[in-house]
């Protein structure tokens, strides 16, 4: 796939579908445990011509003109629910957001309530972040409209593991052969299992460095049940990055400390915090992500962040292109 | 009350308590049984022809709840007592987790008043609270519970973390002759704890409840067990590990019996992820198959099927939970944990008799004797056909197919992860004190 050519759609009027469409077969967007290959080169063909759309001085197509989608989330976020409501509003859809943790939970109203209520006021598309692993699982089994998971407890966060993908794609070209090690709180990581996911059909070899405790105990059975054979666990990070391609700290949440998860935040970052030192060991023109909100300082440190290998505003702006691809394929009528 | 006489003929009888398998009859009159045998010549007003069904003694669940008083909209004891009639048993043990709990002599004579309403169907017992308001801190006074009549002490679902004050009930349990039963689980390694810590809960990102919560609270009980001379019933075992601290702890003499459920028994943790019934919801997360303890693995349920057959696990309890359906319709981790379980415990048993896991007389053995046994006969002598036994009955078809609809219960909790499955094997008619409590005339739930 050129990373180049121009395309004509989704913005023309004679919009032209990609010719691997029949291989999308997705009503939801619940993970990445269900994508093929095929329907991820997809995802990424129609970001090309997102990116270009967001380019323009006019960012506004009309391709979901007349379709509401709203977003629900039960958890502060700032980025990836801006990223959702721009990616909607510049395919021309009509968006609504539900702040659901102030609203209907504090009255007792269910998570199965406050999602049929979006359903009768024919919502054509629920993009639900909530705490909760599993959380859009009820919503898809429950309900007819269309769900899109921005992130669920510590399970999935597909959009991001497609954003990140195709970040080191756009980067690095071809990933055959390279090596993404991935830092810090796996346990928690719903960006780490997606990214397990989304790259298994990549021929990319998948590091997870954390200390023991931030490993669940059934990674390594989950990895080797599901055929993730390219992943493998290193608790030692000068082992793990070496001749790394692409290094990717995950945010470190205070509260680990508190519950006893790490010892301390300073021994800490000693260990796992990548930094100019540690990057040196990695491949020359190793790059740098992140999923972001950073605890500058903590697992990355400031230079490394803002360095010429950081892709970490790349990926913000890959992000809208990644969720205008998934909108358009969701919400889109024309597919289905 | 005068009792009419009933004459069961034809039956495969099976009596694991006094290893009877043959073709016979059983003669009850007065609700007593009066003969068990291959040649009985009397007859009765009543006659069951019993042609290919089993017959054998009523089943005995030591592990349930009524969740009355305090939580009738999950269930009631009459509710309850119906779906356990419907199920095979004629003698259950009721847990004393309700609120107000059973901590004191007056609630379990409250329960003890609502069981006597449905004593016409089923032998309702109670088991009371080891510590007040099951908090913990203080015993309760166990004696005046003996005296109100329960079988045993249990915090369960809060199990007792003190060591100290898990020393002092056992001492007490012990000079009242009563067991302690115990949901071994080690609170602080649980914590926030789903589902079982397993390649299931790394993959769901799920928090793992590992192994080590039961085995480790298991292991303390029976060195205090054997320290303070109590009689120690270990429930729901769950982990292979268990099995084998259970089976080492009664090589040694030691007073430990124990049991597990059906669902331990047949379902592993994989089961929250996919059902086999709805394949195309994978991952299901399935609160219906939310329980405590969890789900565990493969090799565990090998293990506890291998603690079944060499006699370390002493009997099967259900641990009926009934719920709510918004109890479990909600995200995973606010789901309620808990499996209503009386009315598919026999037909998901009979998966494995037919699966040549478990012989047939050994299941049945788990599930009358074994648990009698456990209670010492000191409730009645149950799980037995000899003469001169209450007639407490179940009559059985190990063939017949039907199919669980959740919405078919007696039981006001609807949630079981059984739902849909096709099971072989169904409780036909159940006998309690010589009358026919249940029978089962729905076709709607035979094929």
């Amino acid at each position: 796939m050129s990373m180049h050519e121009t395309k004509s759609w989704p913005a023309g009027q004679g919009t032209m579908l990609p010719a691997s469409m029949e291989s999308w077969n997705h009503k939801h967007i619940l993970d990445l445990d269900d994508f093929s290959r095929e329907e991820i080169d997809l995802v990424f063909e129609i970001a090309d011509g997102m990116v270009e759309i967001l380019a323009r001085d006019v960012k506004k197509v009309p391709t979901l003109r007349g379709k509401t989608i709203a977003t629900m989330f039960f958890e502060p976020s700032t980025r990836t629910r801006a990223s959702f409501e721009l990616a909607a509003k510049y395919l021309g859809a009509d968006t609504v957001s539900l702040d659901a943790a102030k609203s209907s939970v504090a009255k007792g109203e269910s998570l199965i309530d406050s999602l049929r209520t979006l359903q009768a006021l024919q919502v054509d598309t629920i993009i639900i972040r909530h705490p909760c692993s599993g959380a859009p699982y009820l919503a898809a089994k429950h309900l007819e409209t269309k769900i899109i998971n921005a992130g669920d407890g510590c399970h999935a966060h597909p959009s991001q593991g497609l954003l990140d993908i195709y970040t080191m794609r756009k980067q690095l070209g071809d990933l055959s052969g390279r090596k993404l090690v991935i830092i810090g709180d796996i346990m928690h990581s719903r960006v780490a299992r997606s990214n397990l996911w989304g790259t298994r059909n990549f021929d990319i070899k998948v590091i997870l460095c954390a200390p023991p405790a931030l490993i669940p105990y059934g990674l390594k059975q989950w990895t080797e049940n599901c055929g993730l054979h390219h992943v493998s666990i290193e608790h030692d990070l000068d082992t793990a990055i070496e001749g790394a391609d692409i290094v990717m700290p995950l945010r470190l949440q205070k509260e680990r400390q508190q519950s006893g998860l790490i010892s301390s935040m300073r021994e800490y970052i000693r260990l796992y915090q990548v930094n100019d030192a540690r990057l040196s060991r990695a491949k020359p023109g190793a790059i740098i992500m992140h999923p972001g909100p950073m605890n500058e300082g903590i697992e990355i440190n400031h230079d490394v962040a803002y360095g010429k290998r950081s892709l970490i505003e790349q990926q913000v702006t890959n992000g809208v292109a990644i969720r205008m691809a998934l909108l358009y394929l969701i919400a889109g009528g024309k597919i289905r | 009350m005068k009792k009419n006489a009933l004459l069961i003929k034809n039956a495969r009888i099976i009596d694991p308590a006094n290893d009877i398998d043959m073709i016979g009859s059983i003669l009850i009159k007065d609700g007593i049984i009066q003969q068990t045998g291959g040649s009985i010549t009397d007859s009765a007003p009543q006659i069951i022809d019993a042609t290919g069904l089993v017959a054998c003694p009523g089943f005995i669940d030591l592990h349930c709840h009524l969740r009355e008083p305090g939580f009738e909209e999950k269930e009631t004891v009459a509710s309850g007592a119906a779906a356990a009639s419907r199920g095979g048993f004629t003698t259950i043990c009721c847990m004393p987790n309700t609120n107000p709990p059973l901590d004191n002599a007056a609630t379990i004579d409250y329960v003890n008043t609502l069981a006597a309403r449905e004593s016409g169907r089923v032998t309702i017992l109670t088991v009371g609270c080891i510590t007040k308001n099951r908090e913990g801190r203080e015993i309760t006074d166990m004696s005046e519970l003996a005296g109100a009549g329960c079988v045993g002490f249990s915090d369960d679902g809060s199990p007792v973390s003190s060591s100290r004050i898990m020393v002092l009930a056992m001492l007490k349990a012990a000079s009242l002759g009563l067991p302690i039963i115990d949901h071994c689980e080690d609170l602080e390694l649980s914590h926030g704890g789903q589902m079982n810590d397993g390649w299931v809960a790394a993959r769901l990102g799920l928090k793992g409840i590992p192994a080590a919560a039961e085995e480790s609270i298991i292991a303390r009980d029976i060195v205090l067990a054997e320290m303070t001379g109590a009689g120690l019933h270990i429930t729901h075992v769950s982990t292979g590990g268990a099995v084998k601290l259970i089976r080492e702890a009664k090589s040694k003499g030691l007073k430990i019996t124990a049991d597990v459920t059906p669902h331990h028994l047949t379902l592993t943790d994989e089961r929250i992820a996919s059902n086999p019934v709805k394949p195309e919801e994978s991952p299901a997360f399935d609160t219906l198959a939310k329980v405590n303890p969890p789900l565990r693995s493969a090799a565990d349920v090998e293990a506890l099927i291998q603690g079944i057959n060499d006699g370390t696990i002493n009997a099967i309890a259900t641990d009926h939970a009934p719920h709510t359906d918004e109890e479990k319709l909600c995200e995973f981790e606010l789901a309620a944990s808990g499996i209503s379980g009386f009315e598919t415990a026999f037909g998901v048993l009979m998966t494995l008799v037919h699966a040549g896991k478990i012989n047939l007389n050994t299941l049945i053995a788990r599930m009358t004797i074994g648990p009698s046994r456990v209670l010492i006969n000191r409730f009645g002598r149950t799980g037995t056909l000899a003469a001169a036994s209450p007639a407490d009955i179940a009559l059985l078809d190990v063939n017949r197919q039907w199919i669980v609809d959740k919405n078919n219960l007696l039981s006001k909790g609807k949630n079981t992860p059984f739902d849909g499955y096709t099971l072989k094997g169904t409780v036909v008619a159940t006998i309690h004190r010589g009358e026919i409590v249940y029978r089962n005339s729905s076709p709607g739930i035979a094929q």
